[in-house]
């Protein structure tokens, strides 16, 4: 599967600063999720009348309009998440994933080959997200979505601060490397 | 505008908050280029040029336009959409009039589109310097500088990331961690440097 951040290493922004816990990761993934796929099903709908030329702010603003939505949403119905998640909202318009999918896939497809696209992009997104802000979660703070896992662990505050969040995603492309690599090489 | 105000938003926006190392904003072109001190001070310095001026566009889009019309949700719409033309319209200026400055920074100015601390500066500025649709005092100065800091840091991360990875070229360093998870790290080690400066104050 080519996920989108440790396989393509897009959309790195908003998976490393809003992964400081589980719950975050979730909110945020399943916004870019929605994103994704309205922008998706739109410009694949309307593929044959955007010109070639123009593309890319047409896109752009089709884009910052789901963008817009779920600011207002988020605003609306989560304003605790709204809060957490903060000017990384309205970012997600600038989010290389959404853009690269757009440009790559749903601007030549189908709409229902570009909708099983997004989803698909979608959960990969907030699964990774997901699981770095889990990990980061735990290791920073000993819980995962709130809940104390470990009681004799001693947190390491690092890993919910900036420089933890890098190191994290770092090791785990090494990581996800690495199996590739071992598995090329038996092969 | 006092001296005090000047200092603290440099120190800030340069150390404190610098825009890559503790907001994780523009991550993908600090990979991306900096494996190369010359591209990564180009790019460094299109990146400052364009936050500064966008921020003093934004600004006044916002002021002028978004609040007195009362549709502050088309932020997100508003910014984009004039960064993005004033980013083509830069592009075209230079390569007109400037061939050698074009050659130098031209390739990365479409880039600086889609990079997020520009949005991100701009976004910062109408959160900071209004205050739900009341215009702070001296606040053009205040966004055009916080624009112009921010890109400064972002210079000054660039600049110190593709040193320490022109070095490391040479280096034998485990294959799975060879480039992008290596910078990962770098940039982590540098990211705890800079927290040293968490405790400065004014």
């Amino acid at each position: 599967m080519e996920n989108p951040i440790f396989g393509l290493v897009l959309g790195l922004c908003p998976a490393l600063a809003v992964s400081t816990s589980a719950a975050n990761g979730i909110g945020m993934g399943i916004a870019a999720t929605f994103v994704l796929l309205g922008s998706n099903i739109i410009i694949s709908a309307l593929r044959k009348f955007i010109p070639d030329e123009i593309r890319i702010p047409c896109f752009i603003v089709i884009i910052a309009t789901f963008v817009t939505i779920n600011e207002m949403v988020l605003k609306a119905y989560f304003p605790a998440l709204n809060q957490a998640l903060g000017i990384y909202v309205p970012l997600i318009v600038v989010n290389c994933i959404v853009l690269g999918r757009v440009e790559a896939f749903a601007s030549k497809r189908r709409v229902l080959d570009s909708l099983f696209d997004a989803l698909g992009m979608g959960v990969g997104f907030t699964i990774a997200l997901c699981f770095i802000a889990a990990l980061r979660e735990f290791l920073g703070a000993g819980k995962i979505l709130g809940i104390s896992l470990l009681s004799g662990f001693e947190p390491a505050a690092m890993f919910v601060l900036a420089p933890g969040a890098l190191l994290t995603l770092g090791l785990l492309i090494g990581l996800v490397n690495y199996w590739q690599f071992k598995k090329t090489d038996s092969k | 505008m006092d001296i005090g105000k000047f200092m603290s938003i440099m120190i800030s926006m340069v150390f404190i908050n610098n825009f890559i190392l503790s907001k994780f904003l523009g991550l993908c072109s600090f990979i991306g280029v900096s494996k190369e001190t010359k591209p990564a001070v180009s790019m460094g310095l299109a990146v400052t040029f364009v936050t500064t001026m966008s921020s003093i566009i934004t600004w006044l889009i916002y002021r002028w336009l978004l609040i007195p019309f009362n549709v502050t949700y088309l932020r997100t719409i508003c910014f984009i959409l004039v960064i993005a033309s004033f980013v083509q319209f830069i592009e075209m200026v230079v390569r007109k009039t400037s061939p050698a400055l074009y050659k130098a920074f031209g390739i990365y100015l479409p880039l600086i589109t889609v990079n997020c601390a520009v949005l991100g500066v701009a976004v910062l500025n109408s959160e900071v310097f209004f205050d739900n649709g009341r215009v702070l005092p001296a606040s053009f100065w205040m966004s055009a500088l916080q624009g112009f800091f921010a890109g400064i840091g972002y210079l000054v991360a660039m600049l110190l990331m593709s040193g320490i990875r022109e070095r490391l070229e040479f280096i034998e360093v485990p294959r799975a961690l060879k480039d992008v998870p290596l910078a990962f790290i770098i940039a982590s080690l540098m990211s705890l440097a800079f927290m040293g400066f968490n405790g400065l104050k004014f």
